[in-house]
C-alpha cells in the first residue's frame, strides 16, 4: 500500500559536502534517499535503509528510507541532486522554474534497488 | 604556510575570513568555515585531462584540441545554449557574454533553478534591502522563510545574523530573536524563538495575511491561513512591529513551491507593510558563491540578469521562454555548453533526454553526472583556490576569490578567451 505526500526537494550537509564528489559512494549516500516521519514510514511498513519507490506524473526512482521527525505527515523530503530530479516534472507552467518543492508524490515500499548515478543518468539516453 | 582571510569559495554568504593551512602546494587543513565550504576547500578528485568522446568513449586530449572541438561545435550551431556561471568569477562570465553574442546563443545562469522568481519579483517591485553587515550590527529580529541556513549556508547565523554579535548588539543573540517559517521542522527552525509550520504550497495566502495583519486590516483573515493559525500570525506580527530593525531572508523554499515570483512579490509588500511600524528588509539567501555575480554582469553587458537569448543580435529576456528547462523540453537547442554547473544532476530528469542528442561542452574542476553525457571535457582550475577573481556575495558586495595553491589547469576565463578566439576564427571565415 503507498502513501500519497507533497514532496519537497532542498540542501543537506551531507549533499552539500560532496557538491564536487557526486561520483562517489559519500554522495550516493547523501543524496539517493527519502527522508519521512516516522508515521509515514510505519504506514508504508519500511524501516530505515529500507527501498521505497517515488513516484510523480513526470517519473519514478528507488532510494533509500530514511527518518526526520522534523517533516510533518504527508511531506517527504529528497536532496537535491539526480535521484530527486528523477521524478521532478520539467513544465515550468511559463514561469521558467520547475516545481521542485509540494509536489504531488506517491510513495511505497519496494525490493528494487537503488540505481547508482551513472546507471540512472544512463536511462536518459536511450 | 598559513593563509588568512581566505575568501570561501562555496555558497552566497562568500565569508572572507577563514584560515587555510597550505603545505607543498596542498590544502591541509581549513579553519572558520563550515563544514560544507572546509569540505570544497579540502578538495576532492579532479578531472584529469581534457576529453573528447569517440564512439561513445571519452579519450584523453590536449587543451588545444578540445577548445578547438568546443568551438566547432557552437560555431556550427544555430541555437546554442551556455549555462551555469554560478561557481566561477565574473570575469569568466563577461568572456562567456562576449561569446555568447558571438554565436546568438541563450545564455542562462543557475539562477534559472533556484532564485530566478527572486529576480523576476525584484524587477517588478524592487527589493528594500540592506548589507550582510548591517544585519550583524542592527538586526534585533532575523526570520527565515523557506531557508534552512544551518544545512545551505553553514555560517550565515554566526557571522551576519542571529548568532552574530554586532556593534548595537554587542550581547548577541540574547539581545535578538529568531523566527523561522518552513514546512518541515528543519535544524534552523530548532534554534528558533519562534517557529511557523506552513502547509506546502501556502507561502502566498500566508505573506497576504501577514501582510492584512502589518497594515491593521485584522478584520479579514480568518482564524486559520495556510495551516497557521491567526494567533500565531498575531504573535509574529507583533515581534515584527516591536523590531528597531528586522530582516527576512527567504530562500527556495519560496522560489521552488506554487506560486513562484508571485510569492517573493508578496513577502517584499509584506516587508513594505512593516515600513509603516519600524525599519524592516528583506534579502534573497542566494545559493552558489557567486550565482549573483553572474546576473550583475549579464545586466551590465545585456541589460537584463539570466535567461537572455543573443539569437536576434539583440538581448531578449522573456524567462519560461528562454529558460534553460523550457528550451530544453521543447527540444530547441541543437548545442550545449556548461560551465561551472551541473545540470546532470540538477535539472529535472526529463529536461535532461535532450541533453543526450545533441553536442555538449562541459567545463568544471570534477567530474559530475553531466560528463556521463558530455562530448567534450575541460577541466578547469578551482576559483578560489587555484584562480583569484571577483565574486558578488548575497547582499551585492563584491570581494576578491584569492588563488592559493598553483596549477596547471587553465581558468575558466582562459578556457573561455581560447574557445571565443577559436569560434570567432570560425565565423569570420564563415562570413568570408
Amino acid at each position: 500500500m503507498g502513501i500519497e505526500v507533497k514532496l519537497i526537494n532542498g540542501r543537506t550537509v551531507a549533499q552539500g559536502s560532496n557538491l564536487e564528489n557526486k561520483l562517489s559512494e559519500e554522495y550516493f549516500n547523501a543524496a539517493a534517499i527519502c527522508e519521512l516521519n516516522g508515521s509515514d514510514m510505519e504506514k508504508l511498513g519500511v524501516a530505515v535503509d529500507e527501498h521505497v519507490k517515488v513516484k510523480t506524473n513526470a517519473g519514478e526512482v528507488v532510494v533509500k528510507a530514511k527518518k526526520d521527525g522534523g517533516n510533518p505527515e504527508g511531506v517527504a523530503f529528497m536532496p537535491m541532486g539526480p535521484w530527486a530530479n528523477a521524478v521532478v516534472s520539467g513544465n515550468t507552467h511559463g514561469a521558467g522554474m520547475p516545481q521542485f518543492k509540494g509536489m504531488d508524490a506517491e510513495i511505497e515500499k519496494t525490493g528494487e534497488a537503488v540505481l547508482p548515478v551513472k546507471e540512472l543518468l544512463q536511462g536518459y539516453m536511450k | 604556510m598559513e593563509v588568512t582571510d581566505v575568501v570561501c569559495p562555496l555558497c552566497g554568504c562568500v565569508c572572507d575570513d577563514v584560515v587555510v593551512e597550505v603545505e607543498d602546494n596542498k590544502v591541509t587543513k581549513v579553519k572558520g568555515a563550515c563544514a560544507v565550504g572546509k569540505s570544497k576547500l579540502m578538495g576532492h578528485g579532479r578531472i584529469t585531462s581534457p576529453a573528447i568522446r569517440e564512439n561513445g568513449v571519452l579519450k584523453d586530449c590536449s587543451y588545444d584540441e578540445a577548445i578547438k572541438r568546443a568551438a566547432e561545435i557552437l560555431a556550427a550551431a544555430r541555437r546554442p545554449l551556455m549555462y551555469g556561471w554560478s561557481s566561477t568569477v565574473c570575469e569568466a562570465s563577461k568572456v562567456g557574454i562576449e561569446l555568447a553574442e558571438e554565436i546568438g546563443a541563450v545564455i542562462d545562469n543557475t539562477a534559472s533553478v533556484c532564485h530566478g522568481p527572486s529576480v523576476l519579483a525584484i524587477q517588478d517591485v524592487g527589493l528594500p534591502s540592506c548589507t550582510l553587515g548591517e544585519v550583524k550590527n542592527r538586526a534585533d529580529l532575523v526570520i527565515y522563510w523557506g531557508a534552512n541556513p544551518a544545512a545551505a549556508h553553514g555560517n550565515h547565523m554566526k557571522r551576519y545574523s542571529y548568532i552574530s554579535k554586532g556593534y548595537f548588539l554587542p550581547e548577541g543573540k540574547k539581545e535578538k530573536k529568531l523566527a523561522v517559517v518552513d514546512v518541515r521542522e528543519t535544524k534552523s527552525a530548532k534554534l528558533a524563538d519562534v517557529f511557523i509550520r506552513i502547509e506546502p504550497g501556502k507561502d502566498y495566502l500566508v505573506l497576504s495575511a501577514l501582510r492584512a495583519l502589518l497594515l491593521g486590516y485584522d478584520d479579514v483573515v480568518p482564524e486559520e491561513v495556510g495551516g497557521v493559525s491567526k494567533k500565531d500570525l498575531l504573535e509574529l506580527v507583533q515581534m515584527m512591529k516591536e523590531t528597531k530593525f528586522g530582516i527576512i531572508f527567504f530562500g527556495m523554499g519560496v522560489t521552488h513551491s506554487r506560486g513562484r515570483h508571485n510569492n517573493i512579490v508578496n513577502a517584499i509588500q509584506v516587508t513594505r507593510a512593516a515600513h509603516k511600524h519600524t525599519k524592516f528588509n528583506i534579502m534573497p539567501m542566494r545559493g552558489h558563491y557567486n550565482v549573483n555575480g553572474f546576473n550583475q554582469v549579464c545586466t551590465w553587458e545585456t541589460g537584463f540578469p539570466f535567461s537572455v537569448d543573443l539569437s536576434e543580435g539583440y538581448a531578449w529576456y522573456n524567462p519560461g521562454e528562454t529558460s534553460s528547462t523550457d528550451l530544453l523540453m521543447r527540444g530547441e537547442c541543437d548545442a550545449a555548453l556548461f560551465i561551472a554547473t551541473d545540470p546532470g544532476a540538477h535539472f529535472p530528469g526529463e529536461s535532461i533526454r535532450h541533453l543526450s542528442k545533441i553536442p555538449v561542452i562541459q567545463i568544471d574542476p570534477y567530474a559530475n553526472p553531466t560528463t556521463e553525457f558530455a562530448d567534450v571535457v575541460i577541466p578547469a582550475a578551482i576559483s578560489g583556490i587555484e584562480a583569484e577573481g571577483t565574486v558578488y556575495r548575497m547582499d551585492n558586495i563584491p570581494l576578491r576569490l584569492r588563488k592559493m595553491i598553483e596549477t596547471e589547469y587553465m581558468t575558466d576565463e582562459a578556457i573561455m578567451k581560447g574557445i571565443l578566439k577559436e569560434t570567432r576564427l570560425l565565423t569570420l571565415s564563415r562570413r568570408l
